[in-house]
């Protein structure tokens, strides 16, 4: 199924509608293992729509989703052990400890004891938050949460990583190690998705994808679209306009 | 298949964990019965005469007699109260990581409905202990005949309540639940009253309670409490088992597709 060609995330065609309000019209994108895309949008844009249908929580209406060429409805098991995700919103059980939360994790996607084991300390590590596994979550602050929800996303080996606009209510200092961590991620050969609306964490060689009103309106290589000055202007030409500029 | 039941086990130790770190929960599921039991029967007890029906072969004091239905009524606020979880957990994001995991939702629901019945047979066994202190014994097998009719009766009462937060849009929603489902499916039982004294009173209600799932719950755990099984409430459970899993999966099925339905775009 997964052969040297196979795009680590292909979209065709998708569209999604909640009643007559139309979230997201003939979506498509491809990406493949080692690219960082970032999704770019205003809020509305239907970022956390796609960022659903990535990851199997909502069906297209029209179109399909694939990873590493597994159809997230039909091949729903292979498409998602494959997925490493990052909620916008945090999907942390506060009352649990760091490294009890990542056991609970890693039972959900079928990895033995031994080898959560070893598998939680080196995401963690990773992150930085070995000092921290036996404290409770609750007891985090908003940076450590998100490093752990990383760290979590990274459990199980995922060939591609999801997040949608991890950075949020972060400060500045915080927010930058963690898109470096993601971006060398990339570097590393992981296939990564950013939904973002901050034109600031996306690199010169990142592939964006502007979304506007559920719409593609640019897709390209930052270095392409201008850089991040090119970005800010476009970003703000569509913010300002409302519609595809 | 080791990986699948670790699946299992670690949605039962989450929720038992949940259940631990929140006191108040074990103790007012400990204390509603225990007033009923306390109060309600003890005034009880001298108004209401019962005669001998199966499984009792002598006369009991009105506190017997409302044990088991109190036990099914913890298993019943239990079940609302996880299906309450689990509306809060859909708004709250944290239903994404159950739902984003490989194993299939057939199973992932198997584990949560089983999560939900482990603790609340831990609370039976908790109300039954103090019953116990109190004076309310039942014969030392009755308490591991109980288990089965337990984990039928909390199955089958568990998937109501999915069934039931599938289709409840918000926590606010909630509230008639205690309205049209918790309160009229324990007092249409036969957790107070048994179906020869509702019939006295009216033909209508003693049908309503005899098909009432609830009255089912009721009579396995009152059989097993003696060590004795029912062949009717048995099946019955099973038949309304069945039914309510086979809701839940249905349910399930279109439950990704409501998770972000308030939530049109961002």
């Amino acid at each position: 199924m997964t052969g040297r060609n196979t795009p680590a995330l292909r979209v065709e065609n998708a569209s999604k509608s909640f009643g007559a309000k139309r979230a997201l019209c003939d979506v498509s994108l491809t990406a493949a293992p080692g690219e960082f895309v970032a999704v770019l949008g205003i809020n509305g844009a239907g970022k956390s729509t796609l960022f659903s249908l990535l990851t199997g929580l909502l069906d297209c209406d029209d179109g399909m989703v694939e990873v590493l060429g597994h159809d997230i409805t039909r091949s729903r098991t292979a498409a998602l052990s494959k997925l490493g995700i990052v909620f916008q919103e945090p999907t942390l059980d506060p009352d649990l400890s760091v490294s009890q939360n990542m056991r609970y994790f890693c039972a959900l996607h079928g990895i033995s004891k031994a080898r959560s084991a070893e598998r939680i300390g080196a995401c963690l590590a990773q992150l930085d938050m070995v000092e921290r596994k036996d404290e409770k979550v609750r007891a985090l602050n908003g940076g450590h949460r998100r490093r752990m929800e990383i760290a979590r996303a990274l459990v199980h080996e995922p060939q591609v990583l999801l997040l949608d606009e991890p950075t949020v209510g972060l400060d500045a200092t915080t927010r930058s190690a963690i898109t470096n961590h993601v971006h060398q991620l990339a570097r590393d050969g992981m296939c990564v998705l950013w939904a973002t609306h901050l034109v600031d964490e996306i690199g010169y060689d990142d592939t964006v994808i502007l979304l506007h009103e559920g719409r593609v309106v640019r897709n390209g290589k930052a270095a392409e679209l201008g850089g991040s000055e090119g970005l800010y202007a476009l970003f703000d030409t569509v913010r300002k306009a409302g519609a595809a500029p | 298949m080791i990986s699948w039941f670790n699946c299992m086990m670690a949605i039962i130790w989450r929720e038992g964990l949940r259940f631990i770190h929140q006191k108040e929960r074990f103790f007012s599921a400990l204390v509603r019965p225990l007033l009923w039991l306390f109060v309600f029967a003890a005034g009880f007890r001298a108004a209401l005469g019962l005669s001998i029906t199966p499984p009792y072969q002598t006369y009991v004091t009105y506190e017997i007699y409302i044990v088991p239905g109190l036990c099914a009524m913890i298993q019943l606020f239990n079940a609302m109260q996880s299906s309450l979880a689990l509306v809060y957990d859909r708004e709250m994001g944290a239903m994404r990581l159950l739902m984003t995991s490989p194993f299939p939702r057939w199973w992932l629901l198997i584990s949560k409905l089983l999560a939900g019945v482990s603790v609340s047979i831990l609370q039976v066994y908790a109300f039954l202990a103090v019953a116990a202190l109190y004076g309310i014994r039942f014969p030392a097998v009755g308490y591991v005949a109980v288990l089965p009719a337990l984990l039928v009766s909390g199955l089958m009462l568990g998937a109501i309540g999915l069934v039931l937060s599938a289709n409840i849009k918000s926590l606010e929603n909630f509230a008639g639940i205690m309205n049209f489902v918790v309160f009229p499916m324990f007092f249409l039982s036969t957790a107070l009253y048994p179906l020869w004294k509702m019939a006295e009173s009216s033909p209508l209600l003693r049908d309503i309670c005899s098909w009432n799932p609830f009255t089912q719950a009721t009579e396995a755990i009152r059989f097993g409490l003696y060590g004795k099984f029912s062949p009717e409430a048995a099946l019955w459970l099973m038949v309304y088992l069945a039914v309510f899993l086979a809701l839940c999966l249905i349910e399930v099925r279109h439950l990704r597709n409501r998770t972000r339905s308030e939530q049109p775009a961002r």
